[in-house]
């Protein structure tokens, strides 16, 4: 347990709300009181700032403050629900007779109190919002766009945005202490519009981690993210059509991980598991990927966007094989999901806030590296795409067919990369894609902090990675058929 | 009336917050608070799943001091918030630059006549008057065939809202309004393959909403249509948008009209005013003021009065959308648009669906697209797709894992036909539309 993280979550949450840990424990045994067979109360006070740089001036900033509580009751497989933006005694005990109604009859539970169970903490507990001046903040954004305009005289346009989050959460659980958790959480991106000739092209990028600012100064990430940017716009400037049809592709690592996340990650969540909606639902113990692949959701990697100590329902987090050799070995679970189906939840319960119910979400989903060097993968293509970026993916679970845009992508012609292509989507069928998965490279990279991933309406940040990888088949939709 | 005296109080709430911004040394600002109440329930295989009660509120400010803008939100309406929230704002916007085109509205653009909409029909609907009904589509759509094997379940939500807007030049005020709806998923299995697809139905006054049943079983006939789905080899061919993936077209239009994108030069259709963006019989206008539409609004988001727009005539684009800011950055003035259109309307054709498959011949009947896949500065379009092959006019078999490509402003000049089909869901009210020619990529 990390001691001070809780305690500065109760000082956040509590204090303010002029509640005691006592208060809690009557509220929790008045929602336990009878006929459900679990529940929690989560709390939540965060506190967000963003501040955006546009034409050379600091254009605008916003600060935004949250707070609430969400009261969950669970019986069997359903789930009584209500939150509040106010965090008070009576405010509490009128949602618990709200979420009550759902309960079953016969049914007792009682609340206990063991002792915290320890598990490290993955990130500091701090305060990025205060880790420059406000004065800092707005230099460092001149600084960076001062200094990405010389980096190219067909620079058009440039905007900046920094966003800083602290988060406290307070969980209090059936059969447990409460428990609480401190999450920073910063996110800056560079993106640049670039003209020739009047032909305009944009380019993109970010990264982000569970730190301070301080982060973006350090390594010359700042002005990193801005070379990035204005390479990819001037790359699709000289981009041409993109092929139309069934072609060996082969993918970057990094980003592009965020196949893994739509085309298989997703399809082994537990809900979709539990209730067989999934492409991947009952199939554990068979063959999903070739055996090269190995795939992992691991929560617990220091200070990374998707990385969280304790999750929201107050499990620690871990590193969960999904596919090892190529094996499907298991879902990601939260609690109810896990209750249902007799496994242990591997600390994937996860909410985008008080006002959100927890599902089993991903947290860092990456493959494990392989023994090919990725000039060689590239050199064993003969013609095909080789996709170096992506913007977004989605997935329909139940058929398995997913999509995911490049957003830098090239031909590949007798194993040289040769000309830029523009934007095209990829798609295919999760179940079998990573069948067709025929080289796995040497150089498995996360991404830079800046996925989130979106699941009914909720939003969460989220991490992915991979090495180079070669997919023998994949439909390109580009234009040139 | 209890939601009128919730109103007033708002009201005076935001007196407040302008007050405490002028205390504190804003030049002006504007304000805004909202409340909204809701339950919302959902079954699964003839039993409840969840039950969930909504109840949130917040408060944003933005204040100016001179030409220099902060902004702040925040969940928690009390006193001391207030002077917080309104706090934060203020010190965002010493740090701010002097922007010259940032501040309020023109005085004489602020909405001064506030017309009943008819936007507030609360629905007396306890939750199990609300289980019922969801009990009652799921099941319709569960018996409605045999290879309907699994569900998503079904779904009733209702909402009502009231929102307060105010700035210091005067402006103030305040409305309700109601938001209802039954949805419902279930997956069907052929062939050791699944397919899932979904219907809803949404209203303002639960009374226009579609019976479960019929929710129900067309969740149950869309699921079943797509069984058996196969790829497609690599083509060019027609394509249809069906209603309710053509606003979607719509959408990425109106991005690239709206102010941001335009002075940004982020927009595939710069300095478009006054051309051909579309074929001579494509009429695009908008009706913020229907009684009781999803999209109607008395002003936008900034309280600027909303008007009857004319956005395309003939095919010539009128005008672009604008806010004060992007209209004041590309020396125009405001359209009403600060937050968005409200009920954007494409005029009809005389056909109805069938006889757009017709004209189609033979052709991609598309029913649903994924991924994003549009490229906004350049208009290069890409996307995942699923729907139907058709040959002579007649729907031949389900098709996916394809995609479909083109360039946004070569596909808008070749649309061929707008159905008469409108699907009135959302804030964009289209008919399904008949596209020349795009790629499909498959296997």
């Amino acid at each position: 347990m990390d001691n001070s993280a809780f305690q500065l979550a109760k000082q956040a949450i509590l204090v303010p709300s002029d509640l005691q840990e006592s208060d809690i424990h009557r509220v929790m045994d008045q929602l336990l009181n009878g006929s459900v067979d679990n529940g929690d109360i989560y709390f939540q006070s965060s506190h967000y700032e963003s501040w955006v740089l546009e034409d050379g001036i600091i254009k605008e900033g916003s600060h935004n403050i949250e707070q609430g509580a969400g009261v969950r009751a669970l019986s069997g497989e359903k789930t009584g629900f209500a939150y509040s933006d106010k965090i008070d005694l009576p405010v509490l005990l009128s949602a618990v007779k709200n979420v009550q109604a759902i309960a079953r009859q016969g049914q007792t539970a009682k609340t206990s109190l063991p002792g915290r169970t320890p598990y490290p903490a993955l990130y500091a507990p701090i305060n990025p919002l205060s880790s420059l001046s406000d004065q800092e903040k707005v230099d460092f954004l001149r600084k960076i766009d001062a200094e990405t305009r010389k980096l190219d005289p067909r620079i058009e346009q440039v905007i900046i945005s920094l966003v800083g989050v602290q988060d406290h959460i307070l969980i209090a659980n059936q059969g447990s202490s409460l428990v609480g958790d401190v999450r920073p959480l910063v996110r800056m991106n560079v993106s640049v519009i670039v003209e020739e000739k009047g032909q305009r092209e944009q380019g993109s990028m970010g990264g982000g981690a569970r730190s301070d600012y301080h982060y973006f100064l350090e390594q010359d990430r700042a002005l990193g993210f801005a070379r990035e940017a204005v390479r990819q716009a001037l790359v699709n400037l000289e981009a041409i059509p993109a092929p139309a049809g069934s072609m060996p592709i082969v993918l970057g690592s990094g980003w592009p991980g965020i196949l893994l996340h739509e085309a298989i990650g997703h399809g082994l969540e537990g809900d979709f598991n539990r209730k067989g909606t999934s492409a991947f639902s009952g199939r554990v113990g068979e063959r999903v990927a070739s055996s090269l692949c190995t795939v992992v959701d691991d929560g617990t990697l220091q200070d990374r966007r998707g990385s969280l100590s304790i999750d929201d329902e107050g499990t620690p987090t871990q590193c969960t094989t999904l596919i090892e050799n190529g094996i499907l070995k298991g879902y990601m679970q939260d609690k109810l999901n896990a209750r249902l189906m007799g496994v242990q939840p591997t600390g994937n319960g996860r909410r985008e806030s008080y006002a959100h119910t927890p599902m089993p979400r991903m947290t860092n989903t990456y493959m494990l590296p392989g023994e090919s060097d990725p000039e060689e993968i590239l050199q064993s293509v003969k013609n095909g795409l080789y996709a170096k970026n992506f913007g977004g993916g989605q997935v329909d679970i139940t058929s398995g067919k997913f999509v995911f845009s490049a957003s830098e992508a090239y031909l590949i012609e007798n194993g040289k990369i040769t000309h830029p292509v523009k934007g095209a989507t990829l798609i295919g069928n999760g179940p079998d894609v990573l069948t067709r998965v025929s080289m796995v490279g040497n150089d498995l990279a996360l991404d830079s902090g800046v996925g989130t991933c979106g699941k009914e309406g909720q939003s969460v940040p989220v991490g992915v990675g991979q090495p180079t990888l070669k997919i023998d088949a994949l439909t390109v939709g580009g234009t040139n058929v | 009336m209890q939601t009128q005296q919730e109103i007033t109080r708002l009201q005076t709430t935001i007196h407040e917050l302008l007050l405490e911004a002028k205390n504190q040394g804003a030049s002006a600002a504007d304000a805004g608070l909202s409340i909204d109440n809701g339950l919302s329930v959902n079954v699964r295989l003839g039993d409840v799943e969840t039950i969930e009660h909504h109840c949130s509120q917040g408060l944003g400010i933005t204040v100016y001091f001179g030409q220099k803008k902060g902004s702040a939100n925040s969940t928690d309406l009390s006193e001391k918030s207030i002077k917080e929230t309104v706090t934060a704002a203020c010190s965002i916007a010493r740090y701010a630059s002097d922007d010259p085109y940032a501040g309020l509205p023109d005085p004489d653009r602020l909405a001064s006549e506030f017309k009943d909409l008819e936007l507030y029909h609360p629905w007396d609907l306890s939750p199990n008057d609300a289980i019922n009904l969801a009990l009652s589509c799921e099941d319709t759509a569960r018996q409605y065939h045999p290879d309907i094997s699994n569900s998503e379940g079904a779904s009733v939500d209702t909402y009502q809202g009231i929102r307060v807007f105010g700035n210091s030049l005067g402006f103030l005020h305040g409305y309700a309004s109601t938001r209802h709806s039954i949805s419902c998923s279930v997956l069907g299995e052929r062939d050791g393959n699944m397919e899932r697809d979904y219907w809803y139905s949404v209203a303002r006054n639960h009374k226009n909403l579609e019976s479960p049943e019929l929710v129900g079983k067309k969740a149950a006939e869309r699921t079943v249509l797509r069984l058996g789905a196969r790829s497609l080899t690599t083509r060019k061919a027609p394509v249809l948008y069906s209603a309710e993936v053509a606003s979607g077209l719509i959408s990425s239009f109106l991005g690239a009209i709206s102010g941001g994108s335009l002075y940004r030069k982020s927009s595939f259709l710069l300095d478009s005013l006054g051309t051909k963006v579309f074929p001579d019989f494509i009429n695009i206008y908008e009706q913020p003021h229907l009684l009781g539409a999803l999209g109607s609004a008395c002003y936008d988001a900034e309280g600027v009065t909303t008007k009857a727009n004319k956005i395309v005539t003939d095919g010539i684009l009128d005008s672009y959308l604008l806010s004060s800011y992007s209209a004041r950055k590309l020396d125009m003035q405001s359209t009403g648009h600060a937050g968005g259109v409200h009920n954007l309307c494409i005029s009809a054709g005389e056909q109805d669906f069938q006889q757009l498959l017709k004209q189609m011949d033979t052709g991609l009947l598309v029913t649903e697209l994924m991924g994003q896949g549009v490229n906004p500065v350049t208009g290069d379009y890409s996307r995942g797709a699923s729907g139907f092959w058709v040959e002579q006019g007649e729907i031949q078999y389900p098709v996916q894992e394809i995609t479909i490509a083109g360039n946004l402003k070569d596909m808008f000049q070749h649309i061929l036909a707008v159905g008469n089909d409108i699907d009135y869901r959302g804030n964009i009210r289209t008919g399904s539309i008949l596209i020349e020619e795009m790629a499909i990529a498959g296997e």
